[in-house]
């Protein structure tokens, strides 16, 4: 088990990276704590797999450094580092038995078969895999193969980390559900740092106690699920978490006040605004956007029923927004008005939220 | 479930059939026609019942053949089946050096056959090869028109020259199909390059090493042309292979009946290994 620290870290696939798009990873510079559960989200290309090698050995960096509790891996192999990864697509050993599968890290490191044969049966019982332990690898379905993985990864007691690589993208969507909390029961039980990759929002909020948002090779944002919902720190995040995502629209601010196509708008961190940006643009999740008697008078264009609510599109002149009303509650026909929860409607200047982290 | 009867599939089948049918089965046909009667030309048969495959089977002549044969097709395959393994392995992944290695592997098999012969025929000269003579340069004797231990080393190597590509760039395409993530899970499961080879290189390769194995198997159990313009069958009867012999059957001494007797026998043998090869080597991969 080990914290992780990322020093200044730069990755390039270029040999002589000259131009800000040769980048694939543009310097970065974080810390994860040691037995915590972390996911790296982000649309595809953005970074994350590349970032995932980088930790696990797979890659080496361009330029920086990586510690594991504060010591330098940065130029150890894979082995060295003593991590687990479980890759996207199932990779199994077809000749081996599920059991041969799960001892095969074990007796690579000559430990001797006693342990692991206790090894691999407690990791089997965590996994229900036990009464396939003697079957041929190669005639499992899909999750049993994931499964098996997984089981690669979790059957050394010393890793450091366990990297997981969107080890859901080929899994039954059923069955994706029941291997998700596996492994969030997993974590709980075993409190091994974790490192789950993905571009699916709910397998990252659902599994991670912090999640870090990527977009084009840079971090976005690190958070909390609920920070990330409820305090976007980009309008990527905002755009890219939530279904639908926020509303961003084009506003001004004068004198700490936002306005929106002339009207004023409350907002939490206008006030803050200090500097001389160029582009303003206000935030609000369709969450927090309501029906009201007064406000920004709006068209309805759309409604669209999503189960539990419905999602509403609305237009102001040639600008669009969508909101959310629950079930049951009235929807107004024709023209109405819309009004913004302050406590939830930030500003951004050039994409970032306003006053954060300056 | 119901089966969908399409009868005009037929009109698009038979082409091929006719195909085959000229091209294969016709001609065989012929040969069996031939190999139970006996004919003195002018289209007189003589009714021969199975005498010629009895005296194919009892003739001595014919079981060294067989015995040569076989033991060309062993050598062979244990020589080139684990080299070109080895070379493929040796191979690299990317950049330049893959086009050419891909290039010079192909080389030998862009060769017409015959061509392969009468190059390694003159290649192995004891008076004016590069080979024989170099290897009389050393000390040893060797003079393949008349030692058959050197008529046999000669006809190896070339076959190895020749058809060792083949086996490279099946086993090559095998390799770099094998999806890298294999190789990653590998690395961090702490396997040595023994235990890659031996778990992922291997079992994903066994398909493409079975066709090989196959090809390898009758090519060389088949061999004709490099092996009469290299030796012609000599020194003595050494290299008489089965195809040389039934050549020597049929159109030297005209003894079309025998001959076309023991065209079936050789033809049968060759579907009969081919079987088992290949129902040895899928045995395990349904279970």
């Amino acid at each position: 088990m080990a914290k992780i620290s990322l020093e200044h870290l730069r990755h390039s696939y270029w040999p002589e990276p000259r131009q800000e798009a040769h980048w694939a990873l543009k310097k970065m510079s974080l810390e994860w704590s040691d037995g915590g559960a972390y996911a790296l989200l982000g649309p595809s290309g953005c970074g994350k797999t590349t970032l995932l090698n980088l930790i696990s050995g797979l890659l080496r960096p361009t330029e920086g450094r990586i510690l594991f509790d504060g010591s330098d891996i940065t130029s150890t192999t894979p082995e060295q580092r003593n991590i687990a990864q479980v890759f996207q697509f199932p990779v199994i050993y077809d000749t081996m038995t599920v059991y041969d599968n799960l001892a095969f890290p074990l007796r690579n490191r000559a430990v001797a078969e006693g342990a692991v044969d206790a090894r691999v049966r407690a990791v089997a019982e965590m996994l229900d895999l036990t009464r396939a332990l003697e079957n041929r690898a190669s005639g499992l379905t899909a999750d049993g193969k994931q499964k098996i993985s997984l089981g690669r990864g979790l059957v050394r007691e010393d890793v450091n980390v366990i990297m997981f690589d969107e080890p859901l993208t080929v899994i039954d969507p059923h069955l994706k559900w029941q291997l998700r909390s596996k492994l969030k029961e997993l974590h709980r039980r075993i409190r091994r740092t974790m490192i789950y990759v993905t571009h699916d929002q709910t397998e990252a909020l659902t599994f991670a106690d912090q999640v870090v948002v990527m977009n084009d090779g840079q971090i976005v944002q690190i958070g909390t699920p609920v920070d990330l919902f409820e305090r976007p720190r980009h309008t990527f995040v905002g755009h890219f978490i939530g279904s639908p995502g926020m509303n961003v629209l084009p506003c001004e601010i004068r004198g700490g006040q936002a306005s929106f196509a002339g009207l004023p708008i409350e907002t939490v961190n206008a006030g803050l605004y200090r500097g001389a940006a160029t582009s303003f643009e206000l935030g609000v999740r369709p969450e927090f956007v309501n029906f009201a008697p007064a406000g920004i008078p709006v068209d309805i264009v759309r409604v669209s029923d999503a189960g539990r609510f419905r999602i509403v599109e609305v237009r102001h002149r040639d600008r669009s927004l969508k909101l959310l009303v629950p079930e049951g509650q009235e929807i107004p026909t024709g023209a109405s008005h819309v009004r913004f929860d302050p406590a939830h409607t930030q500003v951004y200047e050039d994409g970032w939220m306003v006053g954060a982290g300056s | 479930m119901t089966k969908t009867v399409n009868n005009k599939a037929w009109v698009f089948v038979l082409p091929v059939f006719v195909m085959v049918a000229f091209n294969a089965i016709i001609p065989l046909m012929t040969v069996v026609n031939f190999s139970v009667q006996e004919t003195f030309g002018d289209n007189v048969f003589f009714w021969a019942g199975v005498t010629w495959f009895e005296q194919v089977l009892r003739s001595d002549r014919f079981h060294a053949a067989l015995g040569r044969q076989v033991a060309f097709s062993a050598i062979v395959l244990a020589i080139e089946i684990p080299l070109g393994l080895a070379i493929a392995l040796a191979m690299p992944r990317k950049g330049i050096g893959v086009s050419i290695c891909l290039v010079l592997m192909a080389l030998p098999l862009l060769i017409p056959w015959n061509v392969v012969g009468a190059m390694w025929n003159i290649l192995a000269l004891p008076d004016i090869g590069l080979l024989g003579k170099a290897i009389n340069a050393l000390g040893i004797e060797y003079n393949y028109t008349r030692q058959p231990y050197a008529a046999w080393f000669t006809m190896v190597l070339m076959d190895v020259w020749h058809w060792t590509s083949l086996v490279v760039l099946l086993c090559y395409a095998g390799l770099v199909s094998i999806p890298d993530a294999y190789y990653q899970a590998a690395k961090v499961d702490g396997a040595r390059a023994w235990a890659v080879f031996r778990y992922i290189q291997l079992p994903k390769l066994r398909h493409v090493l079975t066709i090989a194995i196959l090809l390898r198997f009758m090519d060389s159990f088949m061999i004709y042309t490099e092996a009469v313009v290299l030796t012609g069958g000599g020194p003595g009867n050494a290299t008489t292979f089965l195809s040389i012999d039934l050549v020597k059957t049929a159109l030297g001494q005209f003894d079309l009946g025998p001959a076309a007797a023991m065209s079936i026998v050789y033809f049968l043998i060759i579907l009969f290994l081919s079987w088992l090869f290949y129902t040895l080597m899928m045995r395990n991969v349904e279970s």
